[in-house]
């Protein structure tokens, strides 16, 4: 029996996701990437002695509307101050929400895994600057000087936060693809998890089967990316078994994760307990959403990747299987579903058009390709009647997303132009009279042989003639000699 | 009479008239400021370069026959805890020095549209924790009807400056009692508004949610003219009520008001204080007003919530004096000895402890039981004014249970503490609350009256402010005032 | 309320909190001085009060907003012409201990 086999894991994350506002959460500055080190910022994301924030509504609106898409309650909100002294942080406190966060009790289906995650809460925050650790090692021990850029300090972020409702890196996983969907899809984030717009942190314990009480949990950062989460999860719950498993406890650590070596490692040099003095802040006023308000950004959301999910699932017939849950998943991730649903009414099959688009049609969007539906859809007909083939299709859809145009144009490009009904029917005639010792033993009833008469007819058109076409002319012949 | 014995107000309509110019004026400040202020000690930073060229830009324009705004010509005091952009700004702290903010305070940029000439920076107890002036981190400020005695404080410089002739206005907060406590002790008016009716905005905060900024001027009238100009709706700070303070009808007199003696601010005071209100009830009543006692029973608990709140929201206002991005670094091993340096070497005894208190009462398992209760107790004193109010229109008190103490005389925290008894309460509450005076008390010293009013009803205030003013005895000018009589003539 | 006098070790703890240096003697000096002003505090422990609503500040408005529209932003030298320390258009701050 392996450690896994023996221990439950627990995971809770908290989802940190930068805002796509204009502009900062407490100050016009703008919130973009990739500026010059302090180009924006202002006295007031610089913690300016005498500086005050004032609330972007924008920021609030997008609050609101993950909180709807979470299946939260959007309440009553306080902002409070969190004090701890970091260089990244200007006013050595950041202004986040503590006991009373504007989203609460809401959850998120995971559907291959076939459970709820609960969302104990979604909070407004603001984002800290960067700090750039300069020396010998270039890491944060032993550096022997750090530079500060404010450019982030005071970015708009919504912390949501799960309940420790997950109990292997794969549900980890799939929750956080699934809750990027949702972010991305409300207009709330970019998404991207490679430049920090989504930030994960990890709560990860372990404890014996069969034993009721919980174990020591560890917070794991640095994970920016699905990779990461889940092989840290991993190593994290085994380094946590082998402690348990060796007669130690467990410590409460924030560990980070290091992608390179794929391990985990204690954060802090010593152990201080935190205590960051919360109180609410007082240069700012409650925030009580109206229920107009609500409504409003209600009425804006987009079609939600649950109900866009559940309308494909209706196209499968109700009941995906597994493979197809993923699929599904892959397609609403990348907002490929309108392919697949385009496909679907122009009376294709569901199994072809949802693998085509998971699978090729991802691949080329992943590359930054793009294809249209009309397109898409013209090259499943093809291949579902035969005219190509499945490499051949596959094909003509690469050949479209690099150079666009006409399915017809790309079938010709690619030399793919099948041969007519009659050119067929002539090469059956022809290769069954250059081998009338197989024709013979097929006429008998062999019919593995018809593969024989295929590979003959490819070599002798140069692989133009489409098997099946092929196949059912061969067969229509023996049928009228034998009638 | 002499330029620095006009008001603020005559200053004004003689510059537009041109029967002064403005450098006139600035010149006849800055000289009585570079003779005196050796002495009185008012001012961290004098302006006077900036003040001139102002000046010419005021005279030019008035010249050219241009709107100049209603305090066209008039100097005015900037306490040194308000941005201006490039100049120097400390909170009298040694942690900030040499810090030019890039940027300028909203109260600043509304005094200077309304053409008045900021002449200079004023002394205070560091970061505006003090009743003194004596915690300044440079050098203290001396009482100019004294020299031997404190000026009050925090905002000591400002007073003591307006008192001194200096300047006809000066610009002060008030967290506890910070405008009112030195205007009282100085025998000049000082006003602490509405929580929320002048933006804060480049106030370099000491207590959030209590801080505000006032005016002080040597006359209620005055007062009142320099609120009106800084009383107005913010978009940069959130607690800006949006309102503006109209200054016309406080002339009125106080005919038919009722107005209460708030028993809990009685005990303590000075026989030489507790005879100053005597006339000013009296001076009241044969004005028209309607004059008893009245108890706002939670007012006792205020000293007591105010050194639990202020130090905490302190002590998270003051993190950001780190050595990182502005003011004294004190190089350590790695960052957070150079924060400990930093802060040991920044920040005076005063602040430290203050800062100390704050972390306490905010750190975990004393929360509750300290500043928790503490915001409750605030619900409590705002729920007993509004019961006061309900049968007054105003209340008053002495500002000050004491006259000036002199230097040194209150070496123990506590006892200095106990100077802001009578004007922590209206802090508590976001009440408007102003001093007049209305000494002398003892040793010749000045003594305020406070009026209080409801929030936003800073006009009932200046009422009755007019009314003792109209029956106070000769304001207490400094020494060598009496001693020039009508010297420095227009 | 908590007792009445706090004790060396709290006191160079909260110090440490608020990331300032102090000596033993000043350690007890402050000791004593937080210690007689809480012990004034403490009538304000004594009231029963439990129920009433805590005030954050006076002001009784909500929901202060201001639209998502960019602002200029601060010169760049101008406040790094402030700075006790920088380089390349950064702040620079001594090394960092692996502490948050
Ligand atoms: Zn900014």
């Amino acid at each position: 029996m392996s450690l896994e086999d023996k221990y439950l894991i627990t995971v809770g994350l908290e989802v940190h996701c930068e805002l796509r506002t204009a502009t900062k959460l407490f100050c016009g500055c703008a919130n973009v990437f990739g500026s010059p080190p302090n180009t924006n910022i202002c006295p007031v994301c610089l913690g300016l002695p005498g500086a005050l924030p004032v609330l972007n509504r924008r920021a609030v609106e997008y609050a609101i509307a993950i909180g709807l898409a979470l299946n939260c309650d959007v309440r009553r909100s306080v902002f409070a101050r969190k004090n701890y002294f970091y260089p990244d942080m200007p006013k050595d406190f950041q202004i986040s929400q503590y006991d009373e966060p504007i989203c609460v009790e809401g959850y998120l289906e995971l559907p291959v895994a076939g459970k709820r995650v609960g969302i104990v809460r979604a909070h407004i925050e603001e984002d800290t600057g960067k700090t750039t650790h300069v020396g010998s090692s270039g890491r944060i021990q032993g550096a022997d000087f750090s530079l500060v850029d404010y450019n982030r300090s005071g970015i708009p972020l919504v912390e949501i936060v799960s309940a420790p409702d997950m109990e292997s890196a794969e549900e980890a996983r799939e929750y956080v693809s699934e809750l990027r969907a949702i972010l991305v899809a409300t207009g709330a984030t970019d998404g991207k998890m490679e430049e920090g717009s989504l930030r994960v942190d990890a709560n990860v314990s372990v404890h014996r089967k069969g034993t009721e009480e919980l174990g020591t949990r560890c917070e794991i950062k640095n994970l920016n990316s699905l990779r990461s989460l889940g092989r840290a999860i991993q190593y994290e719950a085994r380094r946590q078994m082998e402690i348990v498993e060796e007669g130690g406890r467990v410590r409460q650590q924030t560990r980070h994760w290091n992608e390179d070596q794929g391990v985990t490692s204690s954060l802090r040099s010593k152990e201080e307990a935190n205590d960051y003095r919360y109180f609410p802040e007082p240069d700012l006023v409650p925030l009580e959403p109206s229920s107009e308000m609500v409504e409003l950004v209600r009425a804006e959301l987009p079609v939600l990747p649950p109900a866009r999910r559940a309308a494909l699932s209706d196209l499968a017939g109700g009941k995906p299987n597994r493979s197809e849950l993923e699929q599904i998943g892959t397609c609403i991730g990348l907002d490929l579903d309108g392919f697949v649903s385009s496909a679907a009414e122009a009376g294709l099959p569901f199994k072809l058009a949802l693998s085509r688009a998971a699978n090729e049609l991802a691949a080329l969007v992943g590359a930054g390709e793009a294809l249209s539906p009309e397109a898409f859809v013209g090259v499943l007909k093809a291949e579902d009647s035969g005219r190509l083939s499945a490499t051949q299709a596959k094909a003509v859809m690469a050949w479209l997303a690099e150079t666009g145009g006409a399915v017809e144009e790309a079938i010709s490009a690619l030399g793919f132009v099948g041969l007519s009904d009659d050119e067929v029917g002539s090469l059956v005639d022809r290769v069954t009279a250059e081998h009338p010792n197989e024709w013979g033993r097929y006429m008998a009833g062999e019919n593995q042989l018809a593969g024989f008469f295929i590979g003959a007819a490819m070599k002798a058109s140069g692989g133009k003639v489409n098997g099946r076409v092929f196949s059912a002319l061969l067969a229509g012949k023996r049928e009228s000699a034998q009638s | 009479m002499a330029i620095v014995d006009m008001a603020a107000r005559e200053i004004a309509s003689a510059v537009r008239n041109r029967e002064l110019s403005a450098t006139e004026v600035v010149e006849a400040h800055l000289s009585e400021i570079s003779a005196h202020d050796r002495e009185v000690a008012a001012f961290l930073l004098v302006l006077a370069d900036e003040a001139r060229h102002r000046a010419r830009s005021i005279d030019e324009a008035i010249a050219r026959g241009e709107e100049v705004g209603p305090l066209a010509g008039v100097p005015i005091a900037v306490k040194d805890n308000m941005t201006l952009r490039g100049v120097e700004t400390t909170c009298a702290s040694r942690i900030l020095a040499g810090w030019r903010p890039p940027y300028t305070a909203t109260v600043v940029q509304r005094v200077e549209s309304a053409g008045a000439i900021v002449i200079g920076k004023t002394n205070l107890d560091e970061f505006a924790m003090g009743s003194s002036t004596e915690n300044s981190g440079f050098f203290p400020t001396r009482n100019p009807i004294d020299l031997s005695r404190v000026p009050g404080g925090s905002s000591g410089g400002s007073a003591a400056a307006v008192a001194a002739r200096f300047t006809p206005l000066a610009l002060g907060s008030d967290t506890g009692g910070s405008i009112r406590q030195p205007a009282s002790l100085c025998g000049v008016v000082g006003a602490k508004p509405t929580y929320g009716l002048v933006s804060r905005y480049g106030l370099i905060a000491f207590a959030s949610s209590l801080d505000q900024i006032g005016p002080f001027a040597r006359s209620v009238e005055d007062a009142a003219a320099l609120l009106s100009v800084i009383a107005s709706r913010d978009p940069m700070d959130s607690t800006s009520l949006g309102v503006g303070f109209d200054a016309s009808g406080i002339a009125e007199g106080v005919q038919g008001m009722r107005i209460g003696v708030v028993e809990e601010m009685l005990e303590g005071v000075s026989s030489g204080v507790a005879s100053v209100l005597d006339s000013a009830i009296a001076a009241l009543e044969a004005a028209g007003a309607a004059i008893e006692r009245v108890s706002v029973p939670a007012a006792r608990y205020g000293l007591s919530a105010y050194y639990l709140i202020a130090p905490a929201e302190a002590s998270s206002n003051l993190a950001r004096f780190d050595g990182v991005r502005y003011g004294l670094r004190v190089e350590g091993e790695d960052i957070t000895e150079t924060y400990l340096r930093t802060r040991e070497r920044g920040f005076g005894a005063e602040v430290k402890r203050r800062i100390m208190l704050g972390t306490y009462a905010l750190s975990a398992g004393y929360y509750d039981a300290l500043y928790g209760k503490a915001q409750q107790v605030r619900t409590l004193i705002a729920r007993d004014f509004a019961a006061a109010y309900e049968h007054f229109d105003a209340l008053i008190s002495p500002t000050s249970p004491t006259v000036a103490f002199r230097f040194g005389e209150r070496s123990d925290p506590l006892s200095m503490y106990m100077s802001d008894v009578c004007t922590i309460p209206s802090n508590l509450a976001g009440h408007p609350g102003m001093s007049v005076p209305f000494g002398p008390a003892e040793n010749g010293m000045p003594a305020g009256v406070q009026v209080l009013a409801p929030a936003l009803r800073e006009g009932v205030m200046f009422r009755v402010a007019m009314a003792l003013e109209a029956a106070a005895s000769e304001a207490a000018v400094p020494e060598w005032a009496k001693a020039a009589g009508s010297g420095g003539a227009a | 309320m908590s007792s009445d006098q706090i004790s060396r070790d709290e006191t160079l703890h909260i110090a440490h909190l608020a990331r300032l240096a102090i000596t033993d003697e000043e350690a007890d000096l402050y000791s004593r001085q937080l210690s007689a002003v809480l012990a004034h505090a403490r009538d304000i422990g004594a009231l029963d009060i439990a129920g009433v609503e805590p005030t954050m500040h006076a002001v009784s408005m909500r929901n202060v907003m201001r639209e998502d529209v960019v602002a200029d932003s601060l010169d760049r030298e101008e406040v790094l012409a402030s700075a006790p320390s920088s380089e390349a258009g950064m702040f620079l701050v001594p090394r960092i201990m692996g502490e948050e």
